[in-house]
């Protein structure tokens, strides 16, 4: 009697509706045009291009970048443009901007080009800015992505490291740590790299925690992949919009770190930098304040530049946010 | 005819509970089995079991699996890794999530040709293709650069076919593949793992709670019922005659086209009680909902037996063919 559950296929008592299923003697199901297949023509363009556009598209990405690449041009014309070292005398002391033509910008206390200084300074901040973001972005990924896959004791252990570094003011560990090793333009990169990776790692950590669980993580194990393999190809590009925008900020709090550093005199002393000169500035304020405003107006102009591109990433990048 | 993955006894553990009990079954090649059973009557845990998948907690407590001679419990980690995806491979239930959202189809299918067929990266892009046009996706070239998210349900549940299919696999663990998909979908996607299973000649271990489908893709039915088999028969004679109580009212609670029962017109029949009821039974885990129980329904658990035409049954029930006949005749008539 119950020949099977919902049959079709039994002519004698097919109603009028069932006429229109298919056939199952016909399996190619000619009378059903799958939707998806006028969705997919209709959808042409390739994933990565359309990024690229719609970044080029993004007001605040394209104004930090081009400020970005205008610093950026200035540390790579600086020995071109003034040749010689920026910390030697050149001039009579405190030329006001505009005094003196060669030395547009004016010369501080001691007769030192303010100009040379901001584009050799320029030089310095991104060196750090960068090379300490690597550094902090390669030990926290790493660290990061252990502890949210592994979980268990090892997430535990370095979730404490983790809190331990955090618990610590980051710039007084920072101070203590250039204080400890001798300060050159090496040591501060390392310590500043030493001090920020917790924030990347607290980040990854929680995203692989919510990524390892994915149906798509699941799928991957069925296929045989392994760990490192699923971890790598597979969930981190997934968590890598949030890594590229967090880096972006990070460069720019490497720089502010910098410029803090130099300013209390814990810089590398043979080279000029933009905190250093605004800490040599700093006595002078009242009767020459161009010699602190003009490179502060340089670190505000690069961190807002970084910003801008944070911004700018998250919107393109961030699913939640983005419109699509 | 010796079964091409013959699974023994197996037991799933989690601390404080045992959602699978003593299950064994085989799969013949190319062979389309379903295993049917509601909610939490452990039919996905038991093929994760046999992927070795099983979520952290879970543990395989006994039991053998055997593939082509090889104990699959028994082989390293690293080996069964290998064989994931190369010997048996599994489709799962959300199309939406199951492919990475940030690679491209081209890649996520290459990616498996790779690793276990050693292809190059052009190769392995050739025959991505090629799998494509396998499961009937339109202008395969071109899917190849899209990202998950510019197909529909259907399309994606195609490409995970179509990945799980990469490497000719033996057997193909399909873990409700349509439950998330609309009715036409449904019956596609089906249609192409039948085909699939013809032209790749693998065997179909179909994973489902939709007695449907059961009827017109499956060559035999495992029906679960709290972790254990409580009935195997081919759907045909299944769906006939029923013997096992829960299987009888498993179809009597179904709405079935050609009895004119609909829910406007008549009550449909359920089952009483839930299946938390079989947490605590000693005996038959079905007892507390059977309308035909023993009292040593209650303290002892049925063993498998055979019954007539091919089909195993557990139960302590007299279930000679003629008395279940007019039980379910009479069940049906209320």
């Amino acid at each position: 009697m119950t020949d099977a559950i919902l049959d079709s296929t039994r002519p004698a008592e097919r109603s009028p509706d069932d006429r229109l299923r298919t056939d199952p003697e016909r399996p190619e199901w000619p009378n059903i045009h799958a939707p998806d297949t006028h969705l997919i023509a209709a959808d042409a363009g390739h994933s990565r291009s359309q990024l690229l556009r719609r970044l080029g598209r993004n007001p605040s990405f394209v104004a930090g970048a081009g400020l970005l690449l205008v610093i950026f041009a200035a540390a790579v014309s600086a020995p071109v443009l003034f040749p010689g070292d920026p910390l030697s005398m050149v001039a009579r002391p405190l030329l006001w901007p505009g005094q003196d033509l060669a030395y547009a910008l004016g010369t501080d206390s001691l007769g030192r080009d303010v100009a040379a200084g901001l584009m050799h300074g320029a030089r310095v901040s991104l060196l750090i800015g960068l090379v300490a973001t690597t550094i902090g972005v390669a030990v926290g990924t790493a660290v990061g992505a252990v502890a949210g896959c592994r979980g268990g004791r090892i997430d535990d252990i370095l979730v404490r490291i983790i809190e331990l570094f955090q618990t610590v003011p980051s710039f007084i560990l920072l101070v203590v740590l250039v204080a400890i090793a001798q300060p050159s333009i090496t040591t501060v990169t390392w310590a500043i790299g030493l001090v920020t990776w917790p924030t990347i790692a607290r980040l990854v950590r929680a995203e692989f925690r919510v990524l390892r669980e994915k149906e798509f993580v699941m799928a991957a194990r069925s296929l045989g992949f392994s760990d490192s393999r699923i971890v790598i190809r597979e969930i981190l590009p997934n968590a890598l919009p949030a890594i590229i925008v967090t880096t972006s900020v990070m460069v720019a709090t490497a720089i502010l770190m910098e410029a803090a550093l130099s300013f209390l005199g814990l810089g590398d002393p043979n080279v000029v930098s933009w905190g250093s000169m605004i800490g040599s500035g700093r006595e002078l304020i009242r009767t020459a304040w161009y010699l602190t405003a003009l490179p502060g107006v340089v670190i505000v102009l690069t961190v807002l530049s970084l910003n801008l591109i944070g911004d700018g990433l998250t919107d393109v990048l961030n699913p939640r946010l983005s419109k699509e | 005819m010796t079964p091409l993955l013959d699974v023994r006894d197996l037991t799933i553990c989690f601390p404080n509970a045992t959602p699978v009990r003593n299950l064994s079954f085989g799969l013949a090649p190319a062979e389309a089995l379903a295993i049917v059973g509601e909610s939490g009557s452990g039919k996905s845990l038991t093929a994760l079991a046999l992927m070795r998948l099983l979520p952290g907690a879970a543990r395989i407590a006994s039991g053998r699996v055997r593939l082509d001679n090889d104990d699959l419990l028994a082989l390293p980690e690293v080996e069964m890794r290998s064989r994931r995806g190369r010997d048996i491979a599994m489709i799962f239930q959300e199309p939406m999530t199951s492919l990475n959202p940030v690679l491209t189809i081209g890649r996520q299918i290459a990616e498996v040709l790779q690793l276990h067929r050693g292809l190059t990266k052009a190769q392995a892009r050739r025959e991505a293709a090629e799998l494509l046009d396998l499961v009937r996706i339109p202008n395969p070239e071109r899917c190849l650069d899209d990202h998950p998210h510019r197909l529909s349900g259907g399309m994606r549940q195609r490409v995970m076919i179509a990945i799980a299919a990469a490497c000719r696999p033996k057997i193909l663990i399909a873990d409700e593949p349509t439950t998330a998909l609309d009715v036409t979908i449904q019956a596609q996607v089906l249609e192409l793992l039948d085909r699939l299973r013809r032209e790749l000649s693998l065997s179909l271990l179909l994973i489902t709670h939709d007695l449907g489908l059961v009827g017109q893709w499956a060559d035999r039915v495992i029906v679960m019922y709290a972790g254990r088999k409580v009935e195997e028969a081919s759907p045909g004679i299944l769906f006939e005659r029923p013997l096992h109580p829960y299987t009888r009212g498993l179809l009597a609670a179904s709405p079935r086209l050609h009895d004119r029962l609909h829910y406007r017109s008549a009550r449909l029949a359920e089952i009483p009680g839930n299946i938390a009821s079989a947490a605590t039974q000693a005996g038959c885990p079905f007892a507390p909902r059977c309308p035909d129980r023993l009292a040593r329904c209650r303290t002892n658990v049925p063993d498998e037996r055979d019954a007539a035409s091919g089909r195993r049954v557990a139960c302590h029930v007299d279930l000679t063919e003629s008395s279940r006949g007019l039980h379910h005749d009479a069940a049906l008539s209320y």
